[in-house]
């Protein structure tokens, strides 16, 4: 086999407090569908057979037992569970299912939605036989009103630094605004060996990996990497240009007992394969190098290679902010061709559907109703004359007559009474809006 | 001419006679040995026949169903491990052959008439049930025979992209072993419309599941690095089709009620067309792919499969150990004996054993200098001069178009080959054989260094009969922001061509140095028909 799928779905949604102390993040409507269902159809899309699903309990006990949240992709999940409240990063996640990994492994985040060709990262894991190979986009900037938020959001959130090579695909520096102190500090191993880096900032990390087993046996080993993001992913791009790495000594097995001993030298002997003979071989009659100007030979030696794919154009959110959320939730009905009216609702004839809407299985959607670009979750009533534009609602609400709702989004079970008006608010779940309240 | 496939024995006889006594008289001696002849081919017949159900299972023939009847073998009987009953056809057709040769003129037309009607026949049998992949077959011909067989040889298919029909005899082939077809882009040159032309930026894997599970990942893998150029050069692709083919055989496991010697075989069928997809299979790839799959199917049925599988591990590693490496070492010694101190040496592009036996002539401290030619778009002139001068050898380098400037200088041309062709013709990198043309007018001799793997029994005399087309997309320079062929599929009048070999007529070349010695260009197909016989 040769890529084994891993699905982190155990975040909590840390920065969406509003919306996820009722639903847990995975299970979130994006396009009346939960969110977890974006990531299992991109991997179900690509060929995926089967998938380990890191989550929680009631996450899990969500998705055995609930109808509404039925997931339907083909493939086989693996469910493991972790406990809710050990604080366990994804690299700890990892440590976790150790055992079930058998091969080199594709980790996804649950709140990624993208219609990128994947085979674009797995092409350059596999043509260079990177130990990292991971997916970026262009961010794109976020046009709706957020609701529940005044002002404008900071801008001065913490940028992360992103530096490739030449032809854009090797990955050389990674590092987030947070970690650096006064100025961003590039060693002079990496400026010899690449003279010419292009540093980017607006990039959004897909949170999509490709690593190879022997990163998965490294963090078995070394219990103090706990984020892939955070922690695994910067220290495989700094180690591509430590020493270690370039030695080109293979056979030396008194040297590998000596490192051995030492943790975090593990990693190197990891990744020496069988038949290294053979492939050195290739590659010393081969005449080819990924760079030219210097003396040294193709990757400058060295074996630990980290390639970035950045994606121009398609669509690429990572649903983690309510700005995202929302955003996501305008576009990502592109993603799939259902019908934008689910046949099961009822709607009565006199009422206005706008082309961008969604509505949801048995909702009800009464006379001089008016849905213009919103989402309308499954088993909702709306009630005549109301407004809705540009908001997100999700399952069982219910918006009694004469409602005006613009640009909001209203929680699972929430009861709006007649003639309110609500702009641009976060009502929670299972709340309760007065009658003419605004 | 009679058409039969089966000789009648008394009546031909009789039409022999009759038409003998129209013409020359014939002694009794003459009736009687053409009598002898007419049984001897009969038996041979019969026994050919028992032999085929058996020998059918061991040929191997890689692309085309074989037909299930048994049809006479079309190799020779030396080369199989055939049952002890063979040698004795061979010694029987001998002096069939033989003599007609003495006996009068028309007695050796008439048996040769009836073979050639036997040979006719079998051919349109053999054509009407095989399924021929257009250019998969092109390098996977049987051994050729020794003269004493009256059977023919297949010759190799050429790439045949205009032809419909043959399109989709391939496409057929490609969906039943579940392998994507990859689709031809950009303007064909008209003189080369038959050759495929991809694009590097539509690789196959598109198509493909992501944990591919039809194709083994370290074919994936390698079919990546071939369409990519990471693995370039016919050395550096068969040993990395040999290291692909081990990792492939450790993974293997023979499926109940199946035998490793034919299963084996027929896993690596649908890997072999994905990898000429990606991109066109070398002559060395070709030599090392049929050696394989001869070891596999002599394994014995009885053998276990673990040791199967270390014999067949070993069987690779000796063959890269002989064929590439000790070559390698033999060339360079023989190759050294040529080179003088004061030469200047002509190397032209990337040739991995050119640059080996420079090394090693440094190193035995010669002095010479290197001059190192190169040609867009590959450019792989840099990759050779950043090798030697690594090694403190001192290089000068110019391209193509500076040539006839610099050959007043040279003393001594080394080319690397990536084929050498049965009729003495040097396959290699485009631009070698102005290369030797000019190097020729100048009086300067060239020498090609390959290794005997590469020997190939094609036949061609130009470069466009067989070729191969790379991305036409590579030939855009983009200079101060700027690319002018941007947009060149726009131009209805436009046309890029971007050709990966050519041939060098054997006139070029002075000497060609092996592993078996330095030899004539023309002594090729000498070393083809020794290794052939001893295979």
């Amino acid at each position: 086999m040769e890529l084994q799928a891993v699905l982190m779905a155990a975040g909590g949604g840390s920065r969406m407090m509003d919306l996820t102390y009722n639903t847990p993040k995975p299970l979130l409507p994006v396009g009346n569908k939960p969110l977890i269902w974006y990531p299992l159809n991109l991997l179900e899309r690509v060929g995926f057979e089967e998938v380990i699903v890191i989550t929680t309990k009631e996450v899990q006990k969500m998705i055995s037992t609930d109808p509404k949240t039925k997931l339907d992709v083909k493939m086989k999940l693996d469910i493991v569970c972790i406990q809710e409240d050990a604080d366990m990063g994804t690299a700890d996640a990892l440590r976790h299912i150790q055992q079930k990994i058998k091969t080199d492994i594709l980790v996804v985040s649950c709140d990624l939605i993208t219609d990128a060709a994947l085979h674009e990262v797995v092409d350059l894991f596999r043509a260079h036989n990177a130990t990292l190979s991971m997916l970026m986009s262009k961010a794109h900037e976020f046009t709706e009103t957020v609701p529940g938020q005044k002002g404008k959001k900071k801008t001065g959130e913490q940028r992360d630094f992103v530096g490739v090579d030449g032809t854009g695909k090797r990955l050389l520096f990674m590092a987030n605004e947070a970690d650096l102190d006064e100025g961003l500090v590039i060693r002079k191993s990496i400026m010899r060996k690449h003279p010419r880096m292009h540093i980017k900032t607006g990039l959004v990390d897909a949170h999509l990996y490709c690593l190879k087993k022997s990163v998965v046996d490294f963090l078995a080993d070394n219990k103090s990497v706990s984020s892939i993001r955070g922690e695994l992913v910067p220290y495989l791009v700094r180690k591509q240009f430590s020493k270690s790495m370039t030695s080109p000594n293979v056979n030396d097995e008194a040297d590998q007992n000596l490192k051995k001993k030492d943790g975090n030298a593990n990693l190197e002997i990891q990744i020496l394969s069988r038949d290294e003979v053979l492939l050195q071989l290739t590659r010393e009659r081969s005449c080819w190098n990924d760079h030219r100007g210097d003396m040294s030979e193709a990757y400058h030696g060295g074996r630990l290679r980290c390639y970035v794919h950045i994606m121009d154009e398609g669509m690429c959110y990572r649903v983690n902010t309510l700005a995202a959320y929302i955003e996501a939730n305008r576009l990502a009905p592109k993603l799939f061709d259902e019908p934008a009216v689910h046949p099961s609702a009822a709607i009565s004839v006199r009422c206005l559907i706008g082309a961008d809407s969604i509505i949801g299985a048995s909702c009800q959607i009464s006379d001089k109703a008016s849905i213009k670009r919103s989402m309308i979750g499954a088993s909702t009533t709306v009630r005549e004359k109301v407004k809705v534009t540009n908001s997100i609602i999700m399952h069982g609400v219910t918006i009694e007559e004469g409602c005006n709702i613009q640009g909001s989004v209203i929680c699972s079970n929430a009861v709006i009474g007649r003639g309110a008006d609500i702009k641009y608010c976060l009502v929670g779940s299972a709340q309760r809006i007065e009658p003419e309240g605004q | 001419m009679a058409d039969c496939g089966e000789p009648d024995g008394p009546d031909n006889k009789d039409n022999i006679t009759r038409s003998k006594n129209e013409g020359k008289e014939l002694t009794k001696e003459e009736k009687q040995r053409l009598r002898k002849q007419k049984k001897q081919q009969k038996k041979q017949k019969e026994r050919k026949d028992e032999k085929g159900p058996s020998e059918t299972e061991k040929e191997k023939t890689p692309v085309s169903l074989l037909p299930p009847r048994p049809v006479a073998t079309q190799k020779a009987p030396s080369a199989l491990p055939a049952p002890a009953s063979a040698p004795i056809p061979v010694p029987a057709s001998a002096p069939f052959h033989s003599s007609p040769t003495p006996s009068p003129a028309d007695k050796p037309a008439k048996s040769k008439a009836e073979l050639k009607a036997e040979r006719r026949a079998r051919q349109e049998t053999d054509r009407a049930s095989k399924q021929p992949g257009s250019s998969s077959s092109s390098i996977k011909t049987k051994a050729p025979l020794s003269e004493l067989n009256p059977v023919v040889k297949r010759l190799p298919e050429h790439v045949q992209v205009d032809d419909p029909a043959v399109v989709k005899r391939l496409a057929k082939k490609l969906e039943r072993q579940q392998i994507p077809l990859r689709s031809d882009y950009g303007y064909k040159v008209s003189l080369f419309s038959h050759l495929h032309q991809y694009s590097r930026k539509a690789p196959l894997t598109q198509q493909l599941s992501i944990p591919s599970t039809v194709i083994h990942p370290s074919i994936v893998r390698l079919g990546l690095q071939y369409s990519q150029g990471i693995v370039a050069g016919s050395n550096a692709r068969s040993v990395a089709l040999l290291h692909a083919f081990k990792q492939v055989i450790r993974d293997y496991t023979t499926p109940p009620n199946e035998e490793l010697s034919r299963d084996l075989v027929n896993k690596l069928k649908p890997y072999i067309s994905f990898l000429n997809q990606c991109r066109p299979l070398s002559a060395s790839m070709g030599n090392a792919i049929k050696y394989i799959k001869k070891e596999i199917s002599n394994i014995p049925s009885q053998c276990k499969e673990e040791e199967a599988k270390t014999k067949l591990l070993q069987c690779i590693d000796r063959y890269i150990e002989e064929k590439i490496v000790l070559a390698a070492k033999a060339i360079s010694k023989y190759a050294i004996e040529k080179i003088s101190d004061g030469d200047i040496i002509l190397v032209y592009g990337c040739s991995s054993l050119v640059n080996h036996i420079l090394c090693e002539a440094f190193e035995k401290s010669r002095k010479f200098r290197v001059i190192v030619v190169d040609s867009r778009p590959r450019l792989e002139g840099r990759e050779a001069l950043r090798r030697l001068v690594q090694r403190g050898i001192s290089c000068t380098y110019v391209l193509i178009s500076a040539l006839s400037y610099i050959l007043p200088e040279v003393s001594k041309v080394f080319l690397g080959a990536h084929a050498l062709l049965a009729n003495g013709y040097v396959m290699s990198r485009v631009g070698t054989s102005q290369i030797a043309l000019v190097a020729r007018t100048f009086n300067v001799p060239v020498l090609v260094c390959c290794e005997t793997y590469k020997f190939c029994e094609r036949v061609q005399t130009d470069s466009f009969v067989s070729n191969e087309l790379d991305d036409p997309d590579d030939l855009m320079v983009t200079r101060k922001g700027k690319t002018q062929l941007e947009n060149w599929q726009d131009v209805s009048s436009l046309g890029l061509l971007n050709l990966v070999y050519d041939v060098t007529p054997p006139d070029f070349v002075d000497l060609v140095i092996t592993d078996l010695g330095m030899i004539p260009c023309t002594s090729v197909p000498v070393v083809l028909r020794v290794k052939n016989l001893d295979q």
